[in-house]
């Protein structure tokens, strides 16, 4: 790939302006590249970030979470093409898990938006999620914020889907779309951690299937048990992802937790919590890469092997380090 | 700063078997690669605009149905228009030897027939792959 980027400091222009300049001319690879950029830490991308961030906000940004194989990737390339129809112009950001073990991801979720591919107002990225845990990336949020910025109207993001700790999302949408399916069982309760607390739309996909009514059932079963979160009583929509059935209403369902959000200071709340999640996250990064800067990644080898053997304790540890000059 | 490599992985023309397809992505998968996966059926439109979205450092088709000699170069033409030159495209299928040369010519530089080992695969996209960012490099 051509790194212009990579040399950088060339006079005073910043480093990814070209590219930021260019994006905002509607070039979709350049779009790519920055937020390759995000992704990797590459040099620029905090310039980046810094000259973009005002600009971000406008966008409504919903969430996809749920088990595997609940038709999320389905559904989001439904609600794109309906975002579409209505004007809007549509990115996913689509997450799937990173093995822990090589580093590699399979991003399998494009298979069900291939009728999106080629239409002009839709971009499409799929993340992997580089061994962070909470159903994202670490750079999710910076890439919806790119994207953001660019004067995406919808940006629809899709999480990894396999873990109960699925949480984060809610740190990025305005509106999280919590996706099950017929048949569960038991297995809904299991929803009941954390999860479902989250979703400010229940969706009960692959509606087409027997089992429907009794999964409705019990999930309004189980909202009415809650605590009452808010005054706000997450619905219950039907889908059917596969033939569209229950779409639009779902698409009314979101638009309406959005109103809400706006009039009730819902959406101011979460930003606040998103922005503290974002500046403590920046700050762990920076705070660790300066550390090791100071430091030296042999002194830190060299204590965390005295760790693993137990003959230093990691409270002392720590202080060690932080005392190093 | 560590870049994993990206590959975008399609099975283009009419059948549907998309086993071989999906082994090899697997296996990049279990080298570290960050595989997009797009499925069957996929136009050469499709894959070019996926590889662009996708800031993807790799192509690779799969290909059973005979068309290779549309496909291939369609490919290739429009990964120039939209300038992805700096992209490795890459091939697999049962593909005539007289036709692997002239798909060189149109950009493929290399073409796995069944059966071609997956350290092979892995290798030599590792070995390109690393030739083309240093190629963009020097460039930009
Ligand atoms: N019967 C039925 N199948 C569906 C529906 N939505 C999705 N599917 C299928 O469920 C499978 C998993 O869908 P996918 O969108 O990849 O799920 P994800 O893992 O949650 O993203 C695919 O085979 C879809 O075709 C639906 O509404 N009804
Ligand atoms: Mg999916």
């Amino acid at each position: 790939m051509t790194h212009e980027l990579l040399g950088g400091s060339r006079g005073a222009e910043p480093p990814g302006g070209r590219l930021l300049e260019r994006a905002r001319s509607g070039d979709k690879r350049s779009v790519a590249r920055l937020i390759s950029m995000i992704e990797n830490d590459e040099p620029g991308a905090a310039a980046v970030m810094r000259t973009v961030y005002p600009e971000t906000g406008k966008a409504a940004i919903v969430g996809v979470t749920g088990p595997p194989g609940g038709g999320k990737s389905t559904l989001v390339a439904r609600l794109g093409a309906s975002y579409r129809e209505q004007g809007a112009r549509v990115a996913v950001v689509a997450v799937d898990p990173s093995s822990p073990f090589t580093g590699g991801a399979l991003l399998g979720d494009r298979i069900r938006m291939r009728d999106g591919f080629l239409d002009d107002g839709l971009f499409i990225r799929s993340m992997a999620s580089r061994g962070h845990s909470g159903g994202l990336a670490r750079a999710t949020l910076r890439v919806v914020n790119l994207l953001d910025a660019l004067g995406t109207g919808v940006i629809l993001v899709e999480t990894v889907g396999v873990g109960q700790e699925e949480v984060e999302v809610v740190r990025v949408a305005d509106t999280v779309c919590l996706v099950t399916v017929p048949g569960l069982g038991d297995d809904i309760q299991a929803l009941k951690a954390g999860v479902l607390e989250i979703a400010d739309v229940l969706v009960v996909n692959k509606s087409d299937r027997p089992g429907a009514d009794e999964t409705v059932r019990d999930l309004a079963t189980m909202l009415s048990l809650g605590k009452g979160r808010l005054e706000f009583t997450p619905p219950i929509v039907r889908t059917s992802a596969q033939s569209g059935e229950g779409i639009a209403e779902l698409v009314a369902a979101i638009a309406k937790h959005r109103e809400w959000a706006a009039r009730s200071g819902e959406r101011e709340r979460r930003r606040l919590a998103a922005a503290r999640g974002e500046i403590e996250a920046l700050l762990r990064e920076e705070l660790v890469r300066r550390l090791r800067g100071r430091v030296g990644a042999d002194r830190v080898d060299d204590i965390v092997k005295r760790v693993a053997a137990r003959s230093l304790d990691p409270y002392t540890a720590i202080d060690e380090l932080l005392s190093t000059r | 700063m560590k870049r994993p490599i990206r590959v975008v992985m399609a099975k283009a023309g009419l059948d549907g078997h998309d086993r071989g397809v999906k082994v090899v992505a697997r296996a990049l998968r279990d080298a570290g690669m960050e595989v997009i996966y797009t499925g069957v059926h996929q136009t050469p439109e499709q894959v070019v605009e996926t590889a662009l979205q996708e800031d993807a450092d790799a192509i690779g088709v799969s290909l059973l149905s005979g068309a290779h000699n549309y496909i291939f170069p369609r490919i290739s033409e429009l990964m120039t228009e939209k300038g992805l030159d700096d992209v490795l495209l890459f091939g697999g299928g049962i593909i005539p030897e007289d036709d692997i040369a002239t798909l060189r010519s149109h950009g493929v530089e290399r073409i796995f027939q069944p059966g071609a080992s997956l350290e092979d695969i892995v290798a030599y996209i590792r070995e390109a792959v690393a030739r083309k960012r240093g190629a963009g490099h020097a460039k930009g």
